[in-house]
């Protein structure tokens, strides 16, 4: 299959995702689903717990297939887990036998770069997010924030084209998620990779992305996307106070709080 | 709670004393701790000892069944020095440890192997589960007539009964070790570009370490019930027959040094084997405060 120069980096169309649960019922997660995402885009998909969100994630890396519909990654059908894909988890996902150093060079000794080439690219890395001091740590030594860290040079050390984040940093505290926050579009900016960013959290999505996509309460569909219009490079900690940002927060909220109320009646009945 | 022994209580120190002078407090408190552990464990030991040895003495029970530590004392020093009856006691011991080790270490890997290969494969695992559970359901040591008749009196009618008693405990501790490798992990080691061989070998096997070391920890005790079972039943050297013989001749105090023998050697292995996993375990979490 030709591969299209200027294909958008990852598109959706008329996905629908259906899966079995352990009861042997079938389970709509996603429905008639469409999302373009264009190279070096920075998009953010909000939605309300439990929506499908996280399966929008798993059909573009392969992990899960969809039911109707197509996946394209650079212009060609999803098959398999592409190399060019990174996906930063929301658990902690490094691997906790291994040192910090030997956690971030995984991904190039796994695609069978040599031994000493892998360690000086994790060194590097490993500068850029400011934990040099930390190679020999085993993970259960680090705080949250530092294991984020080296789960950000661990998905980046491999030159991801498409980035995909599941709600990464929701186990963090507020402080440290905005460091984090900032480190991301940083790393982003040099790396100019397109960014597919899962959060439940709004102002998150609005601080950080180009387009915000509002999901619909299960089974998920695109609600609305608006293009956020705020000038870059951004400061994370500050852009909340400016006035573009609250009225944007204040518009998609009134969106988004109609499905957050939909998905939470319908837990509680 | 190992933490007990160093908890500042409140009023046990006035305002101003320094952290020096708390971690040195601290300290002593752990070594006073450590002692009086020490202190009750050997006191119980004299006293059970004592007790039995008194009990003998004053027929409260019949030395003749029960023996008594002096003369499970005297049987030891007498094997170590003069031999047995079926000649020196190292050769025995060497050989009952030989068909240990050699099962155990047989054991384990093709445990370890075929549970980790079973866990790893769905359908296969559905398939042979109902073997492995028809064949689990086999109490052991009734092979060892069965492994004698065919294999014969020496070391691999023994060997493969140690293997049996093995390989069961180590297949299902790293059959499950597998099962409950976490998922986000297996999904980052493949999006990261690990091959199927390479998501077993650097993140299944690792992740599953701990479960298989809990079943390493018991199965070389079993190793040696194989073996020792084994030699029970028919041969011609190891402590079993030693145990065998003296229940011939009515010799309770030869039955119970030899079972002193393969307790020292129980400890002895279960003790390297914490070593070699506090190594192999450097990567986790240490509890905070240390005490033995």
């Amino acid at each position: 299959m030709a591969i299209e120069k200027n294909a958008p980096a990852i598109e959706l169309i008329n996905v629908s995702r259906r899966f079995l649960s352990p009861t042997g019922k079938s389970l709509t997660a996603l429905r008639d689903f469409t999302m373009t995402v264009e190279r070096g885009e920075f998009v953010a998909v909000v939605g309300p717990t439990g929506c499908g969100k996280s399966t929008t994630l798993n059909l573009v890396t392969g992990l899960a297939s969809p039911s109707a519909g197509e996946v394209r990654v650079m212009g060609a059908p999803v098959k398999g887990i592409d190399p060019r894909i990174g996906f930063v988890f929301q658990s902690d996902a490094l691997f906790p036998w291994r040192t910090v150093i030997d956690n971030v060079m995984a991904g190039p000794l796994f695609r069978g770069k040599a031994k000493s080439e892998a360690t000086a690219a994790a060194r590097d890395w490993l500068a850029r997010v400011g934990l040099s001091r930390f190679e020999q740590h085993y993970p259960h030594q680090l705080s949250g924030g530092m294991r984020k860290r080296v789960a950000l040079a661990q998905t980046f050390i491999n030159g991801p084209e498409i980035l995909l984040m599941d709600e990464p940093f929701s186990a963090l505290d507020v402080q440290t998620r905005v460091l984090m926050h900032e480190e991301l579009l940083r790393l982003w900016s040099q790396a100019k990779a397109s960014v597919v960013f899962v959060t439940h959290d709004l102002e998150e999505a609005i601080a950080l992305a180009d387009k915000v996509y509002v999901l619909t309460a299960g089974p998920a569909t695109v609600k609305s996307v608006y293009t956020i219009d705020l000038p870059r490079p951004r400061v994370v900690a500050d852009i909340r106070y400016e006035q573009s940002f609250i009225d944007y927060s204040r518009t998609i909220w009134a969106d988004l709080k109609e499905e957050v109320e939909t998905s939470y009646a319908r837990a509680a009945a | 709670m190992t933490d007990a022994a160093i908890d500042i209580r409140a009023g046990a120190f006035k305002p101003g004393t320094s952290d020096a002078e708390i971690e040195a407090a601290a300290a002593k408190a752990a070594t006073h701790r450590r002692r009086t552990v020490m202190f009750w464990r050997v006191a119980i030991l004299v006293a059970f000892l004592a007790l039995w040895e008194i009990a003998a003495r004053l027929a409260w029970i019949d030395p003749f069944f029960y023996a008594m530590p002096s003369a499970i004392a005297q049987r030891l020093y007498e094997w170590t020095t003069e031999g047995t009856s079926e000649g020196p006691l190292w050769y025995h011991l060497y050989v009952t440890m030989e068909e240990s080790v050699i099962g155990f270490v047989t054991g384990s890997v093709a445990g370890i192997i075929i549970g980790v290969a079973l866990g790893r494969n769905r359908m296969a695992a559905d398939i042979f589960s109902i073997y492995i559970k028809v064949i689990n359901s086999i109490p052991r040591v009734v092979l060892a007539p069965i492994f004698i008749m065919i294999l014969g009196l020496g070391l691999a009618s023994k060997v493969a009964l140690a293997f049996v008693m093995v390989f069961f405990v180590v297949f299902h501790n790293a059959f499950q070790g597998v099962r409950e490798a976490d998922r986000a992990m297996i999904a980052n080691a493949r999006i990261l570009g690990a091959s199927n061989w390479q998501l077993t070998r650097s993140v299944i096997v690792p992740s599953a370490m701990s479960w298989i070391f809990a079943s390493l920890h018991v199965s070389f005790g079993f190793a040696i019930i194989g073996a020792i079972v084994g030699e029970f039943v028919g041969s011609r050297y190891g402590i079993g027959l030693l145990i065998n013989i003296a229940k011939g001749s009515f010799d309770a105090a030869g039955m119970y040094a030899a079972i002193v023998i393969v307790m020292v050697v129980a400890l002895g292995a279960e003790y390297l084997m914490t070593m070699v996993e506090d190594r192999l375990a450097k990567w986790r979490p240490q509890p905070l405060h240390e005490t033995q």
